[in-house]
């Protein structure tokens, strides 16, 4: 589903060059819920902007669902946003005064999908996120936990590729973060590929596997389980 | 993505800040409007000239008197006695001139008229009968001049209807008599009104025959004007060559350049006034389009403002899949709606603003469809012109760097 090989990311800013991706080589294959960990400065936002085709490597080779995304322009790295990649954001990142409703279908907009197709689209998700009731509020009569689950069902909406979950529970009150990190494990469930980003390592076990960075390099790679075990005799 | 629904889209988030909208559309509503009625008001009074002046005879050509050139000193314009009651008389019977139809020698001076106790300063001409066929001039009461008043220097006066109702405001005019310089005269006949207004204005007359201004009331033996019509339009030309020879014969003049009078057609003076009116319609529209471009500024200057409040949710849609031809339809159309929703309330405006002016100064009231289409493309255009650099500048956010703003 994806590869990722010898990708680097260096930032020239004046004469000061800064690595924030050195060498990074894995693979996600399908269905996979994986979690990338690391302090900050580790080069995990930059990873994300790159496997969520925001940003381009400076070297390396990305592969998502079979194309190679690296060297594409702007319009085509929209496309394929559009098309394989349902993000979530940690700040929901809805529309102001839009409905629930019409949030989820701005992505099939895009798509070319029509007006009706969309409306009933929306409403299937918004119904599996459990806000069949909420569909006409707009972000501010959401709370934080609902708001995400709208961005969810936004993701969802084109049957993407990979959900990108960008510290999707940073900024909800740990109850409605533990009903949102349920939506991804039914999800994962279901067949769909999750790539999380976090630091916060209760989250991250949700996930099957985890991908450690720290200073632009994977220090460790395995399995969720096995590294919780280590965690719990290092304590 | 459809059109239709971005531009519904467009209208909801203009309507959300309501203030806002109508302040950038302002500038346009103001420059759309002054075009929209400065153009109407030029054409209404280049129409109402033309309409006064082609109402005052066709085939007119008008012989002034002017001050013979070549000395050391020139008389004022006007002022000159060089024309005559014989010079008159020459152009109508002379044999080569062939082309003239009707010649009209004619004596005119402002006077003081009294009557009834009612006291008005108004034109004196004293024409012939033929006058009245020249300058279209009918009767609506009584009788005009005739040829027996003028040859007996009867003291008759035929009457504008202002001069009517200023002298006679409610009593019938018509066998009343009136003191011009002190000398009465018999209204016999009371004109059909031709809408003039203002100074010249052809309502505001009183028709005497030749004889009696020329010498009862102003003792002169020189005349203000020789009006002569041609035979069609097509020998203007020619009749006024005619004109000039005889003329010059008479007054024993070698050079035209240097003659004592001066012959201008309807023509010549249509243009004259077409051209004037002209020149001042394209000032004032020019200062109008000036403020077009002023209101155009302002609708940039909005939607740079509205491309940096809303960086994260630009950042958001590009994240989610738009394309940059999807956000600069978005913008540019924002700003298209601003600016032709404000041309057609400053195209509303103007016509009703020019309806109301053209009311008050009694103008004919016209407006033009080129200048309705005109309004609504410039309109369109500027939100295009106007809209583009911000459009282009929210299309070109990176979406990184968008969602990260705030």
């Amino acid at each position: 589903m994806i590869q990722v090989s010898h990708v680097s990311k260096i930032y020239n800013t004046g004469e000061v060059e800064t690595v924030a991706l050195a060498d990074v080589s894995f693979n996600i294959k399908k269905g996979e819920f994986v979690a990338i960990m690391g302090p900050s400065g580790s080069g995990k936002s930059t990873l994300m902007h790159i496997l969520g085709a925001l940003d381009t490597p400076t070297s390396g080779s990305y592969v998502l669902d079979g194309e190679e995304v690296a060297k594409l322009s702007d319009d085509e790295l929209a496309d394929i946003r559009n098309r394989k990649i349902g993000f979530v954001f940690q700040a929901f990142n809805l529309l102001p005064r839009t409905s629930a409703l019409k949030n989820v279908t701005l992505p099939m907009m895009y798509a070319g999908i029509p007006k009706e197709k969309r409306t009933e689209i929306a409403e299937k998700y918004l119904k599996m996120v459990g806000l069949s009731d909420r569909m006409d509020h707009t972000s501010s009569q959401l709370s934080g936990g609902q708001q995400q689950r709208v961005a969810i069902a936004r993701a969802l909406s084109l049957n993407p590729a990979i959900i990108l979950a960008d510290e999707p529970t940073g900024n909800i009150a740990s109850a409605q973060a533990d009903e949102i990190m349920a939506i991804f494990q039914k999800l994962n469930e279901e067949g769909h590929t999750i790539l999380m980003i976090t630091h916060e390592p209760d989250i991250a076990e949700h996930a099957k596997r985890i991908i450690h960075l720290k200073d632009g390099k994977i220090v460790e790679d395995g399995n969720g389980h096995k590294q919780r075990i280590i965690w719990n005799t290092q304590k | 993505m459809e059109y239709t629904e971005i531009i519904e889209e467009a209208g909801i988030t203009l309507t959300l800040n309501k203030l806002r909208t109508g302040l950038a559309m302002l500038g346009i509503i103001i420059g759309i409007g002054s075009v929209i009625a400065l153009v109407s008001l030029g054409q209404s009074s280049q129409a109402s000239v033309s309409n006064q002046i082609e109402s005052l005879g066709a085939n007119l050509l008008t012989v002034s008197p002017g001050s013979q050139r070549g000395g050391f000193v020139q008389g004022g314009f006007g002022s000159a006695t060089t024309l005559t009651l014989a010079d008159a008389e020459a152009i109508a019977s002379s044999p080569t001139a062939t082309d003239i139809a009707n010649v009209s020698p004619e004596y005119s001076k402002r006077a003081q008229v009294t009557a009834n106790g009612k006291n008005t300063n108004t034109s004196i001409t004293g024409v012939r009968a033929i006058y009245s066929t020249i300058h279209k001039v009918s009767v609506a009461e009584g009788v005009f001049i005739t040829a027996s008043d003028d040859a007996r220097q009867a003291k008759v006066a035929v009457i504008g209807p202002t001069t009517a109702n200023n002298l006679f405001a409610t009593t019938d005019a018509l066998g009343q008599s009136i003191r011009i310089q002190g000398q009465s005269f018999k209204v016999v006949g009371i004109t059909v009104s031709k809408g003039g207004t203002g100074f010249g204005n052809a309502d505001d007359v009183i028709y005497v025959p030749l004889s009696t201004a020329q010498k009862t009331l102003f003792g002169s033996t020189s005349l203000s004007s020789i009006a002569v019509e041609a035979k069609s339009a097509t020998v203007m030309t020619a009749a006024e060559d005619e004109i000039g020879y005889v003329l010059l014969d008479r007054h024993k003049i070698s050079s035209p350049s240097q003659a004592d009078f001066s012959i201008f057609s309807q023509n010549d003076i249509l243009s004259t006034a077409s051209s004037v009116t002209g020149t001042f319609t394209a000032l004032l529209s020019g200062i109008a389009a000036i403020s077009l471009i002023v209101g155009g500024i302002g609708i940039m200057n909005i939607m740079l403002v509205t491309v940096t409040e809303r960086t994260r949710e630009i950042g958001l849609r590009k994240a989610l899949g738009a394309k940059k031809k999807n956000i600069i339809a978005q913008f540019l159309i924002e700003s298209i709606i601003l600016t032709f929703v404000g041309g057609v309330i400053g195209m509303g405006i103007g016509i009703f603003a020019s309806f109301i002016i053209s009311k008050v100064i009694s103008l004919p009231f016209t407006i033009s469809i080129g200048s309705i289409g005109l309004a609504i493309g410039v309109s369109g255009a500027i939100g295009i012109l106007f809209g583009w650099y911000p459009a282009q500048k929210a299309a070109n956010l990176q979406p990184i760097e968008a969602l990260r703003y705030e």
